[in-house]
């Protein structure tokens, strides 16, 4: 092994990667119960296909248009396809860059498979995925260098620990350009949409946690403080968020919801998720508490509008992201993080960093997203059709189904090809 | 009103499951029965034909068939009462 290869924190870093892995199928399960019954394997299925389509974009360019060199809008080419990528340690870290490429990747994937949120149960699968190919590089590539890469924002003093940016303010956004140019689904509006099993999306909401110990805690690429700090911080936020959103459900509908508290856990996950490793944990707590105002009330808000962004990924990751960087700018501290001070010890400066990631992220995030869509769309339907879409994205588009009874079905055998579409008995 | 499985004229879906393929012959449907008086069963045709029509194969049918007796069990009305709704 490399000399200057640190070993405790190659080992934290390997694990963090597959934590991090583990959050696109626990979204999907979040997001498969939110659907309804008949597109359960269709929603699954995007969180899936972004695992497949982003790493291999981020193997053959994402990585290298992120991470190589410090461009400002842009890195190079010098690592694309994984060129000079081996068990060296990757600039600023102890952990080889085979290591740090893979727990990148793990974000891109995340990233693409959120935005599925806002166009589920309607856009056509081969349109989601060359969306996801595209996406992954001209948008969170790009977003990715401008944070963490090397580009202007970084370079500029923005902070953000673990992805307020290119994960987290870039899918909320870019689910309401998608959700605006796929448009409602048919039934929006007119009938009652309801999840259909509250039970997936505890547990999705319940794993996500779990793997955002990984996606934060990973993201000091190392065992050192802001790791530590920003991993104890995952707990302490999301709890208070938790707590905030329990009395405003109680205030609006005198219950505490299930779904509701999934929000929650995911809401004050995102919260955190940028200031992790910069504000200390009497200020995480407080970030989890106020954050929870603003999501909560967009939730409320957006589905008595006609934007059918359809599981809310604006509010839950655009907002709250959003929110999280902008919060470092006032809350963070240098005794804690080591970097920087905010606004409340002294430090303007910061805030005014900070308020330039939350323009101009979600403004790149969007408009980008909106040309793609529409550049997509040009080429191919984005969306099934109005009978494919009443049938379910399971069967119309996969051929399957989640919940299968098997009555009624005969097992075809190969030589049996003509006996498909039985004809109807003929009266006379 | 019931969730019933059943066969009409729709096409067979074919489905696929690691290899195994089969062909799914039922499809989910909904049976809605309605017990109405004499005077009120041209309506309420009408209102299911209104509703329930998308003109596509697999809207359904209607039935009408007549019924022998019927009984409010709470009252013991019978007949023409026991289908007229009454004030709580």
């Amino acid at each position: 092994m490399n000399p200057a290869i640190d070993t405790g924190d190659t080992a934290w870093m390997l694990m963090a990667t597959a934590l991090v892995l583990l959050m696109t199928p626990a979204l999907g399960l979040f997001y498969a119960g939110l659907v309804r019954s008949k597109n359960t394997l269709n929603t699954f299925m995007m969180c899936i296909a972004a695992i497949a389509v982003a790493t291999v974009t981020w193997a053959a360019v994402g990585y290298s248009l992120a991470f190589d060199g410090g461009g400002d809008l842009v890195g190079g080419l010098g690592n694309a396809f994984l060129s000079g990528v081996d068990f060296a340690p990757r600039e600023g870290t102890a952990i080889p860059e085979l290591v740090f490429f893979a727990f990148q990747a793990t974000f891109c994937i995340i990233t693409v498979a959120l935005i599925a949120g806002a166009v589920v149960e309607r856009m056509r699968f081969g349109a989601f995925l060359l969306f996801s190919a595209l996406w992954s590089v001209l948008v969170y590539a790009v977003l990715a260098h401008w944070a963490f890469g090397g580009g202007w924002l970084i370079e500029g003093g923005t902070l953000d620990f673990a992805g307020g940016v290119p994960v987290e303010m870039a899918s909320g956004f870019s689910a309401l350009a998608a959700a605006l140019v796929v448009g409602a689904r048919k039934d929006y509006g007119r009938q009652a949409l309801l999840p259909h099993n509250a039970m997936y999306v505890l547990l999705g909401a319940g794993l996500l946690w779990f793997g955002w110990f990984g996606f934060n805690g990973g993201s000091g690429f190392s065992t050192g403080e802001g790791s530590v700090l920003a991993f104890t911080n995952t707990l302490l936020c999301p709890a208070t968020t938790l707590v905030v959103w329990f009395v405003l459900d109680v205030i609006r509908g005198r219950k505490v919801t299930a779904i509701g508290a999934a929000t929650a856990i995911i809401v004050g996950c995102v919260l955190i998720t940028p200031a992790g490793g910069y504000i200390s944990p009497g200020w995480a707590m407080l970030l989890g508490a106020l954050g929870a105002i603003p999501s909560w009330a967009i939730i409320a808000w957006r589905t008595r509008t006609r934007v059918d962004e359809t599981l809310d990924v604006l509010a839950a990751h655009g907002t709250a992201g959003l929110l999280g960087i902008l919060f470092i700018g006032f809350f963070a501290q240098e005794s804690w993080n080591g970097v920087s001070d905010g606004l409340l010890y002294g430090n303007a400066e910061q805030l005014w960093d900070q308020v330039l990631a939350v323009l101009a992220a979600p403004t790149y995030a969007f408009v980008a997203t909106f040309v793609l869509l529409k550049l997509i769309g040009a080429v191919m339907p984005l969306r099934a059709t109005d009978r494919e879409e009443a049938m379910g994205m399971d069967i119309a588009l996969h051929g399957e189904e989640a919940y299968v009874t098997g009555e009624g079905a005969i097992l075809l055998l190969p030589d049996d090809g003509e006996k498909i579409g039985v004809p109807v008995a003929d009266p006379g | 009103m019931s969730r019933v499985q059943g066969h009409g004229g729709e096409m067979d879906r074919v489905e696929t499951y690691r290899g195994t393929t089969v062909q799914m012959n039922l499809s989910e449907k909904v049976r809605f029965e309605v017990a109405v008086s004499n005077g009120f069963v041209d309506k309420t045709v009408q209102a299911l034909c209104e509703g329930g029509r998308t003109g596509e194969v697999g809207d359904g049918k209607i039935f009408v068939v007549p019924l022998e007796q019927a009984v409010r069990i709470r009252t013991g009305d019978s007949d023409e009462g026991a289908v007229t709704p009454v004030g709580k």
